[in-house]
């Protein structure tokens, strides 16, 4: 909760030191705002808590969802590090923006009641609105951030239109009380139209915003024009957000209507898995290939959400931060190079192997976590996820269709890995710089992605 | 501990390699790998021959999923840890006089590859298993794509998404049974091997995980049909790594048969080892066949190979002992022959820059001591008696035989046909006139007979006395059998 309270005050001040002739200080300000509320968000471990009327509960999914996503934060922002030098700029506004947005985030892992989730969300998205438009002498920033936020907004409506569905149909907006009156309604209230109505149109709203398909089609489109920054908080805490949420909501709220939606969300994850996959093998910018790819890996996420055992919690936490982890370093890495090749291509990252070994290392690591290959966390991430589901009845279809389009992925990621170490550098191209800032950054993130491939217990076991 | 010492000694020495730039960094390489063999000596010399498990190290790894770090080695994987340790140090040995670009990336990768192999020969955990099945084939990927020929990119990016495909099968397969296990009181599931072991699952089930784990360890061997990855894969490799994956690599698939599928899915096997048993017998004529038409060395070898791996796997599907014993001493002589045939050829393409077989020729007129070894090798590739190939070759093929005769004879043909492409070639490339490219051919140097004796000695150890290599491990496979005819 003080997280929450911090993390506005601590916006607020990043606006006014904006106001400051050097810019320089802003993001070690930002950083060490991050570690401090890191820090004292892990006070409220094993100490359920419920504020304001019991709109908001701190417990240890909130805790546990709450760090990895402050610490993704953390780590994307040094890739801001090319900003504080750019002092025309208003840039103290982003750096308010990203923690405003963090609160939104944590509002969404931690909501206890429907309208908390929607202002969380809101918050959340309404920053996000913002920062992908914030490169604005670039003309694809601003029509990202319009197509965004027109689609955004749309989706925000009708999910609002569910939750006052449910809410018709139940009298009350708490997740628990929801549940509750779903199963005095008898069979979860499957047999109730407005309720479930409003049940599958809340799915449909959470769906676009953790860019699953088929609302997926706003996401290519976004994701290349923004920042490359915002990208990876995009799909990162974003996504780890929305999906901690989705999943709380599923868990507290509508578990008993399960047969109800499973149908409907069994044909979003099996569209997500293939559009993403299917999406990501014809692409020529690497961008656009992380984009359909975190479409796919949406779909992955979302099985946990069949299967509601202790395994499927704890799955859901180790998935989006061994995805987090390796999707910061593949867009870190992507930003450098496409800010000195001026290409987004595969062809940009011909020849890094040997010119920025450092560069190209951590973003084979990230590839091949994504891919889910052993030795990284990515693997781990993928093996929880299909344990937490096959101790469903029926689902082990479900599996081998997920298993066979992780081999799909396999291609469009070694695409990346391939043109790094065995196509040479084109000529008169000089090496990629990067600073020692941020090859310091890059080393943590692919020492995470390795230590949890090899010991996945260290997060695994935590809810 | 020994096992442990063996596993991570590799990996280890890999590190230690990547800091070495320069030339130091094949000698640090070699010696590294020669330890590595001592050590596995080590463990040799204090194995006691029975069934059980030895130098076994059980630690939980995911402890709440019942998940170990459980490694130990019974005396089918020492054999196999046997033979990885024995070639490896050759095969480092055997590129020294190449100049690798990078030659400190080079090495630590074939470190690293070991550390994979040898993971996957002494895990008794399915995931573990798993794991390492993985971490062995990234570094020879990029072994094979950095530092091979022309074609390598499409070729070994080929190789490589079709065996990760067939291992995430195998990985599904994994899931499944590891659900199906009883636990213990700390985790609900075990996915250790004896507790893959104790599983009686109806005969339907069987024969889908069957199908599931066949696919992966298929692909690797690889069995006819899913041998098309293979022969542009070893063409195009540097010849290290063709060494690798035939002398080393494809054993993980027979490996993986032997430990994880014929004893987990028994009535699975019985229902469809008819069907493997043909598509089996199909590999052994058709790699044979094709390999007579073969005018490139390299490729040559690589369509024998499958034809070989045919026949152990048509042995080890007939389920009786002489099938599984020959299997397990045929992958020992395989390994050792198609490790020499490949140097031979990597040495003659070295100082004729070709491996067309119409381009050579007359080479035994200069060097007697090529043209010996490269006849040893190359009888026991053939099988004739008193070398490493009889044997095993006579094991198996007694093993089909009391399977089903009618297989046994075609299967048999296998023996003949080996005969043809393999004089073919050598009359070819070693007698008749002289070349262009064969003028002043040189005979054997020092570091190259270093290599090739030490084969040719494993070639005549495991043909005149082979009880050395049966002994160790005929209890395991007994008990492997009693686990399968329960």
């Amino acid at each position: 909760m003080i997280s929450i309270i911090l993390l506005s005050g601590f916006g607020i001040i990043n606006l006014f030191v904006g106001f400051l002739k050097s810019k320089r200080i802003l993001l070690p300000l930002s950083l060490l705002f991050l570690a401090i509320v890191f820090g004292i968000n892990l006070l409220d471990w094993n100490d359920t808590k419920s504020y304001f009327d019991n709109m908001i509960t701190i417990d240890n999914f909130a805790v546990a969802f709450t760090g990895i996503m402050v610490l993704s934060t953390l780590l994307i922002l040094p890739f801001t590090q090319h900003y504080i030098t750019r002092n025309d700029e208003n840039i103290g506004e982003l750096y308010a923006l990203i923690l405003f947005s963090l609160v939104g985030a944590i509002m969404m892992v931690s909501y206890n009641n429907m309208l908390m989730l929607f202002i969380g969300i809101e918050i959340l998205s309404i920053a996000m609105y913002v920062l992908a438009g914030s490169d604005k002498r670039s003309l694809r920033s601003s029509e990202a951030a319009l197509k965004y936020f027109l689609m955004g907004s749309f989706f925000t409506g009708v999910m609002l239109f569910g939750i006052v569905m449910v809410y018709g149909a139940t009298g009350t907006f708490n997740i628990a009380e929801i549940a509750g009156s779903a199963e005095a309604m008898g069979t979860g209230g499957v047999n109730n139209v407005m309720f479930m109505l409003g049940v599958l149109i809340i799915i449909i709203g959470i769906s676009f915003k953790v860019s699953a398909a088929p609302f997926h089609f706003w996401t290519p489109d976004v994701y290349e024009g923004t920042p490359t920054v915002w990208t990876a908080y995009m799909s990162t805490v974003v996504k780890t957000a929305g999906v901690a949420a989705f999943y709380k909501l599923m868990d507290a709220a509508f578990a008993a209507s399960y047969p109800g939606w499973m149908p409907t969300l069994v044909a979003i994850i099996v569209l997500s898995l293939l559009i993403g996959n299917v999406g990501a093998v014809v692409q020529q910018s690497m961008k656009r290939m992380l984009a359909y790819s975190s479409i796919s890996h949406a779909g992955y996420l979302l099985m946990t959400l069949l299967a509601f055992n202790e395994l499927s919690r704890s799955s859901i936490l180790f998935y989006s931060f061994a995805y987090s982890t390796a999707s910061i370093a593949a867009f870190g890495v992507l930003q450098l190079v496409s800010r000195q090749r001026q290409s987004e291509n595969y062809e940009a990252f011909n020849g890094l192997g040997k010119t920025n070994p450092l560069l190209a290392f951590s973003v084979t690591v990230a590839m091949l976590s994504l891919a889910g290959i052993p030795l990284t966390a990515g693997f781990f991430g993928k093996f929880f996820v299909f344990s937490a589901l096959i101790e469903q009845p029926n689902m082990m279809w479900l599996i081998v269709v997920a298993v066979i389009l992780a081999a799909v992925g396999i291609y469009y990621y070694f695409r990346v890995v391939i043109a790094m170490y065995l196509h040479p550098v084109a000529e008169g191209h000089t090496p990629i710089k990067s600073t020692s800032f941020i090859n310091v950054m890059l080393i943590i993130i692919t020492a995470l992605t390795i230590l949890l491939g090899i010991a996945p217990a260290l997060l695994s076991d935590v809810l | 501990m020994i096992t442990a010492l063996l596993l991570f000694w590799p990996a280890l020495a890999a590190l230690l390699v990547l800091l070495i730039k320069g030339e130091g960094a094949k000698k640090v390489a070699f010696i590294a790998t020669l330890v590595e063999f001592a050590i596995a000596l080590f463990a040799t010399v204090n194995f006691v021959p029975d069934a059980t498990t030895q130098f076994a190290i059980d630690v939980p790894w995911v402890e709440r999923a019942g998940i170990g770090f459980s490694i130990g080695m019974d005396g089918i994987s020492l054999l196999m840890v046997l033979l990885t340790t024995f070639l490896v140090p050759l095969i480092v040995l055997s590129s020294f006089k190449h100049d690798y670009k990078n030659p400190h990336v080079f090495y630590a990768l074939v470190l690293f590859m070991q550390t994979g192999l040898i993971g996957v020969f002494v895990a008794m955990d399915a995931f573990l298993f798993y794991f390492f099945w993985e971490v062995a084939l990234i570094p020879i990927y990029f072994i094979a794509a950095i530092w091979g020929g022309a074609r390598r990119i499409p070729v070994t990016f080929k190789f490589f998404v079709y065996t990760i495909f067939g291992s995430l099968f195998m990985l599904a397969a994994f899931v499944y049974l590891y659900f199906q296990t009883a636990g213990t009181e700390l985790a609900a599931h075990s996915s250790n091997v004896n507790a893959f072991y104790q599983l009686t699952m109806d005969s339907a089930t069987q024969s889908w995980i069957f199908w599931f784990l066949f696919l992966a360890f298929a692909i690797k061997m690889p069995v006819f049909p899913f041998h098309t990855w293979q022969p542009d894969t070893y063409t195009e490799s540097p010849t290290q790594a063709t060494m690798l994956l035939a002398g080393i690599m494809l054993k993980m698939g027979i490996y993986g048969v032997i430990r994880w599928l014929l004893p987990v899915v028994p009535l699975g096997v019985s229902q469809w080892a008819d069907t493997v048993l043909v598509l089996s017998i199909i590999g052994i004529i058709y790699g044979s066949v094709i390999a007579i038409r073969q005018h490139d060395l390299k490729r040559l070898i690589a369509y024998s190979s499958i034809a070989h791996v045919g026949l152990i796997s048509a042995g080890i599907f007939t389920l009786n002992e002489q099938g599984l014993q020959g299997g397990m001493i045929q992958m020992l002589s395989h390994g050792i022959n198609v490790v020499g045939l490949f140097f031979i050829i990597d040495i003659i393409f070295r100082r004729t820059n070709t491996r067309e077989i119409s381009n050579l020729g007359g080479i035994t007129q200069t060097t007697p001591a090529l043209s010996i070894v490269f006849l040893i090798l190359l009888m026991g590739s053939i099988a004739l008696p008193l070398t490493n190939g009889f044997i095993g070759e006579f094991l198996l093929l007694s093993g089909v035989f009391q399977y089903n005769y009618i297989f046994g004879a075609v299967a048999g043909m296998t023996i003949i046909l080996a005969a043809v492409y393999m004089l073919r070639m050598f009359q070819g490339v070693m007698f008749g006139t002289k070349s262009e490219a064969t003028e002043g051919f040189a005979d054997l140097t020092f570091h190259e007979k270093a290599v090739l004796i030490p084969l040719v000695i494993m070639v005549f150890w495991i043909g005149l006395f082979p009880n050395t290599f049966l002994s160790i491990s005929e209890p395991a496979v007994g008990q492997l059998l009693s686990i399968i005819n329960r």
